[in-house]
């Protein structure tokens, strides 16, 4: 009997061991979760938290509900990974041993790092941070707002373009757009990461006023003289200030030194596999893989992992390679929004801007819980 | 530092983030004087790239056509 452990309870990992429950037999193998929450967490839709149009209960859900019943669920926090041994330690219960061990834990927020952040910026980026910036927005009677991230690697790359025209959509329906400057500043070479998407983006933002910089990375913010800093030598003032938050790889990853220094996990790009340790799996925004760290990458790079996990145990030839598929979805405001796929050798189309990739983006949002976590789809 | 010390960042096949942003996460987590060698199969970055490292402060060491890539080697100098 193998055992295989998976760490943290987000898209990747439950999808992981969903369809490794349903491929392996009992007697193959032992599938244990550990997550120390227990919750799954539908993070695309935190940006509706913040502009008051999204109850944050409604992203949220018990993770046992959405596993496989063989699945066992350890509710505990992975603090050392010991991969000489092939041990978890974990920070309350006993020493897990694995045959295959899958990281899944996500991308760590770490506004510390950022001298002046926590008392100056605004985000979307966790439940609380989305539920402060609804509060702030509702108290929000004009002047300049910036959009910007604190640094990269990020969460989902076009989240930030995304929110500047979500603040317009939403100070327009409220009747003070004229009041509000929105000035958006982007650490890229363009205003959108994508380049065959950027002109639609560009387009929008001409449409609606939203002004942009670009090659535009944080290096302070002056929270006195409320001003941020790039590395590039630019400075801008700002009445409110809309930034990502940095991101860190997972702790326990770092902690036991299997992560860059950013703490990102090295893996490899098509079999998933990290580079130090080919009985260790990578999924999803905890690894350095060069795709957009997305629930659609993660979900998509499930797949790739439960089959070479499932090869492993067999001791089949696992023959699965990622091809760095990952679909986005982008809300432009007044019900109009794009979608668009690609992978490591096919570069996006520009889409069309239209009220069908709008409500293809509020479909994902309600069928996600019924057909993803579950790996049907 | 030698050239067996440099970091090399794979970034072939990224449309998003993009190698650019490879390039910017790798200086940021370099130390000053660090080698950062990222691989970019995006016709772009050959723009892009020698752009904002003249505009960041950095120094662009070399930049070397591969079969469908190039190497884009930046020293990291403050």
């Amino acid at each position: 009997m193998k055992k295989i452990v998976v760490l943290g309870g987000g898209v990747g990992g439950t999808i992981v061991a969903n369809l490794l429950a349903k491929r392996l037999r009992k007697d193959e193998a032992e599938i244990t979760l550990v997550d120390s929450s227990g919750k799954h967490v539908y993070q695309p839709g935190f940006i509706y938290v913040a502009f008051g149009r999204k109850d944050p209960k409604k992203l949220v859900r018990d993770e046992r509900r959405l596993l496989r019943k063989r699945v066992r669920l350890v509710l505990d926090e992975a603090v050392r990974i010991d991969s000489q041994n092939h041990k978890v330690h974990l920070a309350k219960g006993p020493v897990l041993d694995y045959d295959r061990l899958v990281i899944a834990l996500g991308a760590r927020l770490v506004p510390e790092e950022l001298p002046g952040y926590k008392e100056a910026a605004q985000h979307f980026y966790s439940i609380d941070g989305a539920q402060k910036l609804r509060k702030a927005l509702e108290r929000f009677q004009g002047g300049k707002i910036i959009v910007t991230v604190a640094s990269v690697p990020y969460k989902c790359p076009p989240a930030p373009s995304e929110a500047a025209c979500q603040l317009d959509y939403y100070f327009t329906k409220k009747g003070i757009r004229d009041k509000v400057e929105i000035h958006y500043l982007s650490p890229l070479s363009r205003v959108f990461p994508l380049e065959p998407v950027n002109p639609v983006v560009e387009k929008i933002f001409a449409m609606h006023n939203i002004k942009s910089t670009i090659f535009f990375n944080v290096e302070s913010i002056d929270p006195a003289k409320r001003v941020v800093n790039s590395i590039e030598g630019e400075t801008f003032s700002y009445d409110m200030l809309l930034m990502i938050p940095p991101h860190r790889g997972a702790k326990v990853v770092e902690d036991s030194g299997l992560g860059d220094r950013g703490g990102w996990l090295p893996t490899d790009k098509n079999t998933l596999r990290t580079k130090a340790h080919p009985d260790i799996f990578g999924i999803g925004d905890c690894t350095d893989i060069p795709v957009s760290k997305s629930g659609a990458a993660a979900h998509f790079e499930a797949k790739i992992v439960a089959d070479s996990v499932a090869a492993d145990v067999r001791g089949e030839q696992a023959t699965e390679r990622y091809d760095g598929k990952v679909t986005c979805y982008c809300d432009a405001g007044y019900h109009k929004g794009f979608s668009m796929t690609f992978d490591y050798e096919h570069p996006p189309v520009p889409p069309p801007l239209s009220l069908r990739g709008w409500i293809g983006k509020q479909l994902i949002n309600l069928g996600y819980w019924m057909l993803v976590p579950q790996g049907r789809v | 530092m030698t050239e067996e010390q440099k970091t090399v960042l794979d970034a072939r096949g990224s449309f998003c983030p993009g190698p650019l942003m490879e390039l910017i996460r790798g200086i940021r987590q370099a130390k000053v004087g660090e080698l950062i060698e990222v691989w970019s199969s995006d016709s772009g970055s050959r723009r892009d790239i020698p752009f904002w490292v003249q505009k960041a402060g950095h120094q662009m060491v070399g930049v070397y056509e591969e079969a469908g890539y190039a190497r884009f080697l930046v020293k990291k100098v403050k």
